[in-house]
């Protein structure tokens, strides 16, 4: 990765877009990258549609603006895709990861035309079959990952291991969970 | 070795704090400093550190306490934003004219009217003639080691003012980045111990603090005041010289970025400096175009001639403003900038630009453009638009 | 005496730092009885020694000793007449001049 990668979340307050972005960038700086994470500067509400960036590098980044032509878009939440251009300046030769039950043919009206990668993921199912619950952010992470190629998978996987069983000290049961959905994710993107 | 993470620029300030250790610290929350005195209460609670927190139940009061805590005899510092620094006005005054030596970790806000939360620097640049020193910063990384250099700059006995280190709010006291963090014994070091000269729980000496000065006594009081502005200059770059010394990391009164053969130059201070560094690096490699930057580190005192020296071989400025002051001219930044221009007798073109007010963002593109203009003054030597918005939307 | 190192002739190289002051009570050196046009008159045959006047008096001007009050501190006394206003007895009357 020679160039700086530049990466924005759509989500909706309280679905922790936010979060996975500073997990991304958590990640990210633990494989050795320069790393920004930061939301779109406001108040935040729950259910209000927000935005939140990722700059990774390999060099020191200073740029400190909103990024308008990311190469990767990550919309968290679908019903975004009925009300925000999600794919505003996105790269033609970038992607865009959608969380959605929905197959690809019915998601692509909705993307203004974009003719870049579109990939879609069904990170409730995952979640709910590794971890019994809807935590849609750890294989949104895991996808963003597979298709920007910031990292290997297995760089990916072991710093993600290495964090879970920091974070979970006290229920280590629920690290192969969160574990099996980041591998869930990581193959259905199949990159 | 330095410690490699990667924190928001208000837990840097935080954790800065922690290493510090300081006596006494009042704060009232406010966005987008709140997380500062969070993170603080959190270390105390647990027992990382023995600061005094002091609720208290406004900005007035919180550096009314830390006034009276520095005056005690404690090290001390609060934090706040935009109208909580507003809300304190009247004691920022007291704390510089009393020569207490209070750090005020701000993270710049615009000031309401319309209220906005977003950053701009309408609030310390308020607070210019405060009689604090001001020191800002462009990243979270800069942020953390002004912070170091704070106390050791304020406690200094050739200066004994308060000092503000500010960042703008969000872009960096929320925004993630790598940072080289400072091992806790060296900080230890470098800061070291507050002991103060006089204060009022001294065992033995009387003293009295903040007497009436009539006006037989006040222009003397304020030359002197202006004299530990002045001496400060000399503390700030001494600082910062036994801090690169212990990290390698380089401070001066301001940064200049790629202008040792610059023709056109910006002026700037904080986050968007990075964004500049940016565009200059595009323009230099796409065309080779001389341009460069000069990013003020230190408002208060004013490095007037230094400046002015800096920017000496330049054939265009433009001053960057990220606060109005309703001159119906200038900004805070062009108007000292371009006296200091005048002052040594510069030939160079100058504009004037307000950008970035209540957080609108600035990019690259925008710094690009601010290039273009200028080359376009240098060599027509017609100014149109002298004091111009970057980012404005009109008709 | 504070006068003696700062004072209406100093140079600002003397001023203190933050104008702070190293003794205490300097008040006492600074005689506001120089400012007084009317001054009060202790009758002492007629004080009862209800002390009525001595936390009235805004310069602390009235001296007690062993539950009486004495002759008024004519160095503080700014001849405001509270004393004498408030005295039940005409225990203290108002005199023009110094």
């Amino acid at each position: 990765m020679s160039k700086t990668v530049e990466i924005r979340w759509h989500g909706r307050g309280g679905q922790g877009a936010k979060t996975a972005a500073l997990l991304l960038a958590d990640v990210a700086f633990k494989t050795g990258k320069y790393v920004q994470g930061f939301p779109e500067y406001g108040p935040e509400r729950m259910g209000a549609p927000i935005t939140a960036y990722n700059r990774i590098s390999d060099q020191p980044l200073t740029v400190h603006s909103n990024i308008y032509e990311p190469d990767y878009v990550v919309v968290v939440d679908e019903t975004l895709l009925e009300s925000i251009d999600v794919t505003n300046g996105l790269k033609a030769d970038g992607a865009i990861i959608i969380n959605s039950q929905r197959p690809k043919e019915e998601l692509l009206p909705l993307l203004n035309g974009y003719q870049g990668g579109v990939y879609v993921l069904d990170a409730r199912e995952i979640s709910i079959r590794a971890l019994g619950k809807n935590f849609p952010n750890s294989p949104m992470l895991a996808a963003t990952v597979a298709v920007s190629g910031v990292m290997g998978r297995e760089d990916f996987l072991g710093e993600m291991r290495q964090s879970f069983q920091h974070k979970f000290a006290k229920k280590p049961e629920v690290i192969d969970g969160n574990m099996m959905a980041l591998e869930l994710a990581f193959n259905q993107v199949g990159c | 070795m330095a410690i490699r993470e990667r924190l928001s620029g208000n837990e840097a300030v935080a954790y800065a704090i922690k290493q510090i250790n300081p006596d006494v610290m009042p704060a009232f929350p406010i966005t987008p400093s709140t997380e500062i005195p969070q993170y603080v209460a959190n270390y105390i609670a647990n027992g990382e550190i023995d600061t005094e927190f002091i609720h208290v139940e406004s900005e007035h009061s919180a550096m009314s306490a830390t006034l009276g805590a520095s005056a005690a005899g404690a090290r001390a510092l609060t934090a706040t934003s935009s109208c909580g620094m507003a809300l304190m006005w009247e004691e920022l005054y007291v704390a510089a004219s009393d020569r207490l030596p209070i750090v005020l970790a701000l993270v710049n806000r615009a000031l309401t009217g319309p209220i906005n939360i977003n950053a701009d620097h309408s609030d310390s640049m308020g607070a210019r003639d405060s009689g604090w020193i001001q020191i800002y910063a462009e990243s979270n990384q800069e942020v953390y080691d002004n912070f170091l250099q704070a106390f050791p700059i304020a406690e200094h006995k050739d200066v004994m003012l308060p000092v503000m280190i500010c960042q703008d709010g969000f872009i960096t006291s929320h925004g993630v980045e790598n940072i080289l963090l400072v091992e806790d014994d060296k900080v230890k070091e470098f800061v070291g111990e507050y002991e103060p000269e006089h204060y009022l729980l001294h065992p033995t000496e009387k003293m009295a603090v903040g007497p009436y000065a009539v006006s037989n006594y006040y222009m003397e009081t304020k030359r002197a005041q202006r004299q530990a502005m002045l001496n400060a200059k000399q503390v700030i770059l001494d600082m910062a010289a036994k801090f690169e010394q212990m990290t390698g990391r380089k401070y001066g009164f301001f940064e200049e970025y790629r202008m040792e053969d610059a023709e056109y130059a910006i002026v700037i201070i904080g986050s968007a400096a990075g964004t500049c560094k940016a565009a200059i690096e595009e323009i230099r490699a796409t065309t080779g175009k001389k341009v460069g930057l000069l990013k003020i580190r230190v408002f208060r005192p004013f490095p007037e001639e230094e400046i002015a020296q800096a920017l000496s071989h330049v054939k265009a400025v433009a001053i960057m403003d990220r606060s109005e002051m309703f001159a119906g001219s200038c900004g805070p930044l062009g108007a000292e900038v371009r006296a200091a221009l005048f002052q040594a007798k510069s030939q160079a073109e100058v504009v004037n630009y307000f950008y970035g007010l209540g957080g609108r963002d600035i990019t690259v593109q925008d710094f690009m453009q601010v290039y273009d203009n200028l080359e376009n003054i240098a060599n027509t030597h017609v100014v149109t638009g002298m004091y111009d918005y970057i980012g404005l939307r009109e008709r | 005496m504070i006068q003696d190192r700062i004072n209406e002739k100093s140079p600002w190289q003397d001023i203190t730092e933050g104008n702070k002051i190293f003794e205490a009570a300097t008040s006492k050196e600074f005689c506001t009885g120089e400012w007084r046009t009317f001054t009060p008159v202790f009758h002492e045959e007629k004080c009862k020694q209800c002390l009525l006047c001595v936390p009235v008096c805004p310069d602390s001007s009235i001296p007690v000793k062993d539950c009486k009050r004495g002759e008024f501190d004519y160095d503080h006394c700014k001849g405001c007449g509270i004393c004498a206003k408030v005295c039940p007895f005409d225990a203290i009357t108002m005199r023009e001049g110094k």
